[in-house]
């Protein structure tokens, strides 16, 4: 099979080696521009959202940013800044504003949200990769089941935590707690998924040595497969929660809002940076949109810094069996 | 003494040729030489299904006590999953399904109440690729006492006893919390041994060990094999005949035969005897034909 | 003939070792914990129906068919505004535009990716593609707002668009599921064998030829599986269309125009305060329902056809 394949392309690269003259006529090098093009315009668009969002927020790279909440500043700072720029007190709030509610509440969520779905997400792999018999009906109607709930609209998990919150019997809206479990239900599927992936990945010989030596296939799971696994599992997590952290959606039906405090548990009320943002960029007044374009940066720099750690992790850790 | 007549009874006279027979007709036609005086397994009408395909037709062979008895034979007759279902690895396909018995000192190791992590503990296996944990060299040895809840007074001693047992104390006695993926192939194989060994097994389950190494490696793998022998019965899958003529006391040939419908291979077992009766008189033709490598 | 030795203790008995099975209790809690998690999955698949249906039931008893089915809201109707359609002639319009930008760019990346990029172009080339699928949505929909609609769309293209409108919201939808239909369609590209291209090569055909006229079509399920799983994202994103996409129902068929989608009302309205129990409250999970059923459908046949191609080859 493999020896087949790469005489394949062995004929094949030796085919185009000496058909070059034909793969470029003009019709060619039009077709091989346009996917050229194709690739590189999701990096345009990005490198232009970037640039666009960095130099509209530009005025707000300032310590405010962290340290406010929404639209709040301190009496004896409105007025020193209002005769310093000769802006109207009124108005002032909205150029301080700032998003340490959302940044510290964003934190809380993903934690919240890491506690619940992972534990919860390599559970589920662990037995759907490790134990189940995919052969049976059950177990591959959880197969199809999962590929579908990775695909269902984000906003619709919001529905079910605000029922979940309702059964429950959490009087108060927009708490940790909601917001958590409306994330963890959005990345559970791509938990499991990615898991499952990183299981696989882990080559049979190693769980058949363990077995061979009449360890229980528990022992075999605890003590080889997952450790091996973790890499590619942490990857996915990781990967899974910098999803989380820039999800809105869901956070609107658990009913996230405004807050002028930082939470201290996993039932006080809390505001997320996407929940600000968005409340924020359909408002008319330009300061605030100057903010929201800061508040995007800095969301951006966070789920960057998410994917950059996963990669890091897959690079340094990753063992090519 | 309880030695058993050697009643092999030759079936070349006025036999049919081989392809008209059926495979039970044929099963019943494989000659069994010399059987062991002491054994510690055996199978009887033993049948391997996966699925629908019936991959291992009616063998019944007798492992010796501290000897060393190889399963040989073209690739697809189905030496390979008879060694899986000596320790029940088999188990572990998906789809396969095995009838008749296996004893081991008379239990049925496929009887109900058996349970299979309890019969690899007492029946070890050594696979054709080395596939050390990734471990410490010292964890590797270690984890098998470990996990099946031996009692052990010193594990280090006992890791070294195990290292010694598969002759790689010397090699690796300076770098023991080091990596194993670090030795070489032949190294890695013997410490494979060695952890299979830590467990106290009684029955050792090589499948082709030394198809991976080099002619040097595999030659102190045979080595050690040998020396093993006392402490151990060992059966061994290899595609390598002069393997088996070197190091094996008893020798069982396989063949594979197609269905006429559906082309599918099923094995069966051809010839059992002493290694050294089988290659220098096989009873039955196509042993002789495939020993003298006009086939396989 | 065969000497089959009858079963029974063997020639040297020994000790007989026990085989029997242990119990091990921590093994079996273990095994069932692990499944309950799996179950999970089932349960919040169940869980998100039921949660949606009860609500829905009671909007359906507060509400005719006819009024919910319909391409206007009544006169009338107060606070309430129960015409669906119009919404799920939002999501549609959005979706096109969307699919319109996705498909042929989504499609030109992965044969890049498949055809032509080396093995290790490809281990670059492809995370940077995914990289698009990364950048939240509330992200997007301020950049829709922000500089397509007033700069790319107004100033530059010169179209007198809303201020919210369907075209900058599926054009910038569009653009966040290029990876999704990128990736699914190098997967099923890369799984037409290597045959069929040499056929093809080996009669003269160059690459280009050999990748659309050959490749192209015989990966064309996994491409149906890919722009249907693209689809289902598009109709289900919200916070693109919530922002970008209008906040008014309309049945125009010009995407200038703001257009309000089923996940944009659903998102609209429930940031609103609507008294659990009123027909308004339990109209969002009357369309979220309908949300579901839609995409649920999709995701099907998407699954059903990878399956399908994963065999064929």
């Amino acid at each position: 099979m493999s020896t087949a394949t790469t005489t394949a392309r062995a004929v094949t690269t030796s085919t185009i080696a000496t058909g070059k003259s034909k793969d470029r006529n003009l019709a060619s090098l039009i077709f091989l521009g346009v996917l050229w093009f194709s690739l590189f315009f999701g990096v345009v668009v990005l490198l232009a959202l970037i640039i666009d969002t960095a130099i509209e927020g530009s005025g707000r790279f300032d310590h405010y940013l962290f340290t406010d909440y929404e639209k709040s500043i301190a009496h004896e700072q409105a007025q020193k800044f209002s005769e310093l720029r000769g802006i109207p007190v009124e108005d002032l709030s909205n150029h301080f504003t700032g998003f340490r509610g959302g940044i510290l509440g964003s934190l809380w969520l993903m934690i919240t949200t890491a506690l619940l779905a992972i534990p919860l997400g390599i559970a589920a792999a662990t037995y759907l990769e490790e134990f189940a018999d995919s052969s049976t009906w059950y177990n591959r109607m959880i197969e199809v089941n999962l590929q579908n709930l990775a695909a269902v609209p984000s906003i619709i998990y919001g529905m079910l935590a605000a029922a979940i919150m309702g059964l429950m019997g959490f009087q108060f809206k927009g708490i940790v707690i909601g917001g958590a479990i409306a994330l963890a239900l959005l990345i559970l599927p791509v938990v499991i998924i990615t898991t499952r992936e990183a299981l696989r990945a882990v080559p049979q010989d190693i769980r058949q040595g363990s077995l061979a030596l009449g360890a229980t296939v528990w022992q075999t799971t605890r003590r080889q497969t997952l450790p091996s696994a973790i890499p590619g599992i942490a990857t996915g997590t990781i990967l899974g929660l910098s999803r989380a952290i820039g999800e809105a959606a869901p956070l609107i039906m658990v009913g996230l809002a405004a807050v002028q405090w930082d939470p201290t548990g996993f039932t006080s009320k809390v505001e997320a940076l996407p929940m600000q943002i968005f409340r924020m960029a359909s408002s008319p007044q330009e300061a605030v949109q100057e903010a929201a374009s800061a508040g995007i940066i800095v969301l951006l720099a966070m789920i960057l810094g998410m994917n950059a750690i996963a990669i890091i992790i897959r690079n340094k850790f990753q063992r090519s069996w | 003494m309880s030695t058993q007549p050697a009643t092999a009874t030759s079936s070349t006279e006025g036999e049919p040729s081989a392809l008209s027979l059926s495979i039970d007709e044929e099963a019943k036609h494989s000659v069994i030489g010399e059987v062991p005086a002491e054994s510690v397994m055996e199978t009887f009408h033993l049948n391997v299904f996966y699925g629908d395909f019936h991959a291992v037709h009616d063998v019944n062979l007798t492992f010796g006590k501290n000897e060393i008895t190889a399963l040989i034979g073209p690739s697809g007759c189905g030496k390979s999953t008879v060694l899986r279902c000596l320790n029940r690895m088999n188990d572990l396909v998906p789809g396969a399904r095995v009838e008749g018995e296996i004893n081991y000192h008379g239990q049925n190791i496929y009887g109900p109440k058996v349970d299979p992590i309890a019969v690899r503990q007492h029946i070890g296996m050594v696979f054709q690729k080395p596939n050390p944990f990734p471990k410490s060299i010292y964890d590797n040895i270690a984890y098998g006492p470990r996990v099946i809840g031996m009692k052990v007074d010193n594990m280090d001693d006992l890791v070294e006893e195990a290292l010694r047992g598969a002759a790689l104390w010397d090699e690796v006695k300076d770098k023991l919390k080091q990596s194993a993926y670090g030795l070489s192939g032949g190294q890695q194989q013997r410490l494979c041994i060695a952890r299979t060994i830590a467990t106290k097994p009684d029955v050792i389950l090589m499948d082709e060990p030394c198809s991976a190494l080099d002619p040097i490696a595999t030659a102190k793998i045979e080595d050690l094999m040998l020396q093993m022998r006392k402490d151990f019965t060992i059966i061994i899958v290899t595609h390598n005949m002069q393997q088996a003529a070197r190091v094996s006391d008893r020798t069982a040939f396989f063949t594979a035969k197609p269905d006429e419908t559906t082309g599918n291979r099923t094995g069966l077992l051809v010839e059992f005897d002493r290694t050294k009766q089988l290659f220098s008189n096989p009873a039955d033709k196509r042993t002789e034909d495939y020993i003298s490598g006009r086939f396989g | 003939m065969t000497v089959v030795k009858e079963p029974g203790p063997p020639l040297g008995a020994g000790p007989a070792p026990v085989l029997t099975a242990r119990s091990r209790p921590g093994e079996t809690v273990i095994k069932a914990l692990l499944r309950t998690a799996a179950l999970l999955s089932v349960a919040i698949t169940i869980g998100i129906i039921l949660a949606v249906l009860q609500p829905a039931i009671d909007f359906f008893r507060q509400v005719p068919l006819s009024d919910f089915l319909a391409m206007s809201d009544p006169a009338e109707s107060g606070e309430l505004k129960p015409a669906v359609l119009p919404l799920l002639w939002g999501t549609a319009l959005t979706t096109i535009v969307a699919l319109l930008v996705a498909v042929p760019i989504g499609l030109a990346a992965a044969m890049y990716l498949s055809e032509y990029a080396s093995k290790r172009a490809r281990k670059w080339l492809k995370p940077t593609v995914e990289l698009l699928a990364g950048v939240p949505s509330v992200v997007y929909g301020f950049f829709a707002l922000s500089f397509v609609t007033p700069t790319l769309l107004n100033d530059i293209l010169q179209l007198k668009v809303s201020l919210t409108n369907s075209l900058a919201a599926g054009l910038v939808l569009g653009v966040m599921i290029i990876p999704t239909i990128a990736s699914l369609s190098e997967d099923s590209f890369s799984a037409v064998p290597m045959a069929l291209r040499q056929g093809s090569l080996a009669m003269g055909a160059n690459r280009m030829q050999t990748t659309v006229r050959v490749v192209l079509p015989a990966a064309l399920s996994g491409v149906a599986a890919a722009v249907v799983l693209g689809l289902s994202r598009a109709v289900g994103e919200t916070m693109i269309v919530a922002l970008a996409g209008g906040s008014a129902k309309s049945t125009s068929v010009d995407p200038t125009e703001g257009h309000q989608t089923m996940t944009a009302f659903i998102a609209q309205t429930a940031a609103g305060e609507n008294p659990p129990g009123s027909a308004e409250y339990n109209m969002l999970f009357a369309v979220a329902l309908l949300l579901f059923v839609i995409t649920f459908v999709m995701n099907m046949i998407s699954i059903r056809i990878v399956r399908r191609f994963r065999q064929a080859y």
